[in-house]
């Protein structure tokens, strides 16, 4: 534990990406398979889910550190999260116990906590608290409470496990796809020389476009483009092997039995079958808006009333396998042809669509193309260099995603509360309010878009102009006035305002402008209108 | 005895103010720190020990600074006072007033744990208890500033083993010299920035032993393996690119926390404070035995709930003291763009800005107080508002 507690905190210390892999080649150059196999899981971001409510944690941390419980909230919220608070709040053993394996503290301590009575963990956690010391309990802490995030990319630990095993980086990245536990077996097969090894259910990693953030013209000659729209729904990845179909989210999550209908479609599939596409609602021949889809998100399963509701299909951006053969080297020109006939041979009334070619003939219809974004309900467009291979991860170059011009709104802070981990202590999230005659209704909360200098004047200003206290929220005096930018708008019976946008963040604070000048709830609703009437 | 007025703490009985932060005829001072010690005033009494660095900080003032020995009393209009160790930096103070045989104790800054560089606190036994509350809640318990000071030296031998140099920020009264107490001059050069460098020949008159340092000017260049302790300030300036590659350190209590930490974006962050913790602080308080406690900038609320839990007569303060700031140059820097905030900007020439930092505790608790009990509002970076170096 006390190696992986060290690895934890020199990954957090160090800012320099040499300094990290380094760090990450140390530790697995020294681990046991073992430990090595739970951390990759963990760094990776395959966390587990938070074991032990955060009530009783609270509650047995006040009454562990013998302070009331409103003390132990003003404290919380100064450290900004609640495993670094447990860790500063409990006292702590001054004998340091032997050292056991992350496997020990993990199999035999962390992961039953799930299958015990609250009684029971706390008596678990009372000893855990009282055993482990300083970073090895902290970082416990955070397995605990489902929140153990490192700086570092998954991009990072795939380098350093590639140059601890001298296996290629995406061939280890390939080996961590889908679903595996993390064992000293599992280990060993990933950092395993011979790469011709094969887990039929694995889907390949997914390649991601960077922001177009340059000129057009800066990309060469249009001909040279593939543009497509890009569609708002989950990106998925479509895998037909040995008459089974696995259909995987980009979080890697299989979500069998979530859309039946393209399920259905998929056993019209050949073996040997990897389509890369966008799950939508879907409707005489067009796709909903994503609020439609977010009705079947969440459900496990799906009733016959919500898959006639809300119908789902696939839209194909790629075709990744075919025949058992991989395709990613190819060019993306060729895989767009034998996408396009895979597709094409499906049968009539098919929930898989190809996803439509915009065919410009010069960078400005591009650029009219990507106006017409929300008209066509996609969130902008997709560049995709013909020549181009299907890369692994998010690479510049080749992929590029450009995004519709956001609409804005001028809103005023109305409410904030303090963040968390970088920003605790900092009032850091707000809700914004707009104009209805005469009062502010809220509208949207937004967490993102400041400098970390103008977030400290907004701390300054909410600290002193707190009109009213409710828990960890301040409703402060509206005074500042922020444009705010959102993808997407719509009616919503969920939200005061009745109106409900996507994405919601700060582009700007307006210190020109006073809480009078914001704008109004009809402001937006004539928004609303103009989205509508155009789609 | 001591009330708060707009000028800062009153003493009607003796006719003087404790710490103001407006310009006043008689000053008694706790500590040179800017917060504490305002320019402008007709006269100043300090601690004898403290002398020195309140004249440099002076100025054009210092003639009008007088000192006065620990433990010796003065009657000033009926009220007995006299100055009692604080334990915060040289010559920090406590001061004691007593009058008919009530006592009120204003303790300033301070802080119980060990420091070679200036005198250990001592508990003064009195009626009401004015403290800070800068720590004030059960996250912050310090650890032992001997093992944060072989963290700093192991830091500095590793810098050193790899040719970088080790820039270590720090206050440049108080916290600084503290630092160079506590360095290992084996190691390797200690370089000093001039801001610090005024302030720690002052420590070694007033006869403090601290390891031999140099001025760490432009003409001297890059000196691989040195350490060079430096305002916050400093970080990421030209200066600190002179010294080539090396490794940032901050030394703060604020670095306990990891989020406070990471804002920071220094390479180490090193849990050294010269205030009290949370046991310290509820320790010191018990010392004193006082029935009522008066607490000033920090975790006020806090604070204040707990002792009346405990069964203490306890209310906040409305001071414009600071305690220890935690991130530097936002101060200036939110000045400028922040006239929605009500942040007015620094006065021109104050050399002091440049060091300044931003104070990172709560202070609505000390505005709320201060409107309910009629007293002036207190706005934190109001129109005299000065970057305090701690």
């Amino acid at each position: 534990m006390r190696a992986f507690a060290e690895l934890y905190d020199a990954i957090d210390r160090t800012t320099a990406t040499q300094g990290k892999v380094a760090a990450l080649v140390a530790y697995f150059g020294s681990a046991s398979p073992d430990d090595a196999a739970l951390a990759v899981s963990f760094l990776i971001g395959r966390r587990p889910k938070r074991l032990v409510k955060s009530g009783d944690l609270r509650a047995w941390t006040a009454a562990a550190a013998g302070i009331p419980d409103w003390l132990f909230e003003e404290s919380y919220a100064q450290a900004g999260d609640l495993a670094e608070a447990i860790s500063l709040l409990v006292p702590e053993t001054s004998v340091e116990a032997d050292d056991m394996s992350l496997v020990y503290w993990v199999q035999e301590q962390l992961l039953p906590l799930a299958r015990l009575e609250p009684a029971l963990q706390r008596e678990v956690l009372l000893h855990v608290w009282r055993t482990l010391r300083g970073s090895s309990r902290f970082v416990f802490n955070k397995l605990i409470t489902g929140s153990f995030r490192v700086g570092v990319s998954a991009g990072l630990v795939v380098r350093a496990l590639s140059q601890v095993s001298g296996v290629s980086g995406d061939a280890i990245s390939h080996r961590l796809m889908g679903q595996w536990e993390p064992s000293g077996d599992w280990y060993a097969r990933l950092m395993h020389p011979d790469t011709d090894d094969a887990d039929w259910s694995r889907p390949y990693p997914f390649y991601l476009a960077y922001p177009m953030e340059q000129e057009l013209t800066a990309l060469g000659a249009v001909h040279e483009w593939q543009v497509e729209w890009k569609w708002d729904g989950i990106r998925a990845q479509l895998v037909r092997r040995r008459g089974k179909t696995l259909l995987w989210s980009r979080g890697e999550e299989l979500l069998a039995g979530r859309f039946p209908e393209v399920e259905q479609t998929a056993e019209f599939l050949p073996d040997g079958t990897v389509i890369d596409g966008e799950l939508v609602a879907w409707r005489d021949g067009v796709p909903l808006p994503f609020s439609e889809l977010q009705k079947r998100i969440n459900r496990k399963t799906v009733g016959r009333k919500l898959l006639n509701d809300v119908p789902c299909a696939m839209i194909a951006y790629d075709l990744l396998e075919y025949g058992g053969t991989d395709l990613r080297t190819s060019s993306m020109q060729e895989r767009r042809e034998a996408l396009e006939a895979v597709v094409r041979a499906l049968p009539a009334g098919r929930t898989m669509h190809l996803s439509p070619l915009i065919e410009p003939k010069s960078w400005e219809s591009v650029h009219a193309a990507r106006a017409d974004s929300r008209t066509m309900r996609a969130e902008g467009l997709m560049l995709k260099r013909r020549a181009s291979a299907y890369g692994v991860g998010r690479r510049v170059g080749d992929w590029w995603k450009w995004k519709v011009t956001p609409l804005t709104i001028d809103a005023v802070l109305v409410y904030a509360q303090a963040g968390h981990g970088r920003r605790a202590g900092l009032y850091t999230d707000y809700t914004f309010a707009v104009w209805d005659n005469d009062a502010l209704v809220p509208f949207a909360k937004a967490y993102s878009g400041l400098t970390d200098v103008e977030i400290r004047a907004v701390d300054r200003y909410v600290r002193q102009n707190t009109l009213e206290k409710f828990g960890p929220v301040r409703t402060v005096t509206p005074g500042l006035v922020f444009e705010l930018a959102f993808e997407g708008i719509q009616e919503s019976s969920r939200h005061k305002s009745g109106i409900a946008v996507r994405f919601p963040r700060i582009n700007r604070w307006r210190t020109d402008k006073l809480p009078a000048d914001a704008d109004s709830l009809e402001t937006i609703r004539a928004m609303l209108r103009e989205v509508r009437s155009t789609a | 005895m001591l009330r708060v007025t707009e000028s800062g703490l009153y003493c009607d009985l003796g006719d003087f103010f404790v710490d103001p932060w407006r310009p006043v005829p008689r000053a008694v001072v706790t500590h040179a720190h800017s917060d504490h010690l305002t320019w402008g005033c007709g006269s100043y009494l300090v601690s004898e020990r403290g002398l020195g660095v309140t004249r440099e900080r002076l100025g054009e003032w210092s003639g009008r600074a007088e000192g006065m020995p620990f433990g010796e009393v003065r009657e000033i209009n009926g009220v007995r006072v006299s100055f009692h160790p604080a334990g915060h930096i040289l010559g920090s103070a406590q001061v004691r007033l007593e009058h008919r045989g009530e006592v009120w104790v204003a303790s300033g800054d301070y802080k119980t744990d060990p420091d070679p560089t200036c005198d250990a606190w001592e508990p003064v036994r009195c009626h009401t208890f004015i403290t800070e509350s800068t720590f004030g809640l059960p996250i912050y318990r310090w650890p032992a500033p001997r093992e944060v000071f072989a963290g700093i030296n192991a830091w500095w031998r590793e810098n050193a083993a790899a040719g970088r140099a080790s820039l270590l920020f720090g206050y440049g009264l108080g916290k600084a010299q503290r630092l160079l107490a506590g360095l290992d001059p084996s190691i390797g050069p200690i370089l000093v920035h001039g801001a610090v460098d005024r302030m720690t020949a002052l420590y070694r008159e007033a006869g403090v032993d601290l390891p031999p340092t140099e001025y760490a000017t432009a003409s001297r260049g890059v000196a691989t393996g040195a350490m060079v302790v430096a305002p916050p300030s400093t970080d990421g300036s030209a200066w600190a690119r002179k010294f080539g590659e090396h490794s940032t350190a901050f030394a703060s209590g604020w670095m306990l926390v990891r989020g406070a930490r990471r804002r920071r974006s220094v390479d180490r962050g090193f849990t050294l404070s010269d205030h009290v913790d949370w046991p310290q602080l509820l320790q010191a308080i018990d010392a004193t035995g006082a029935e009522r406690v008066l607490v000033t900038h920090g975790f006020t609320g806090p604070v204040v709930r707990w002792l009346r839990e405990q069964g203490l007569s306890a209310d906040a303060l409305a001071t414009r003291y600071e305690g220890e700031r935690d991130d530097a140059q936002v101060l200036t820097a939110e000045s400028e763009s922040d006239t929605t905030a009500g942040v007015s900007a620094q006065p021109a020439g104050d050399p002091r800005v440049a060091t300044g930092d931003e104070f990172a505790g709560d202070a609505d608790d000390i505005r709320t107080s201060s409107t309910s009990d009629g007293g002036p509002p207190v706005i934190r970076d109001g129109s005299d508002a000065r970057g305090a170096d701690e």
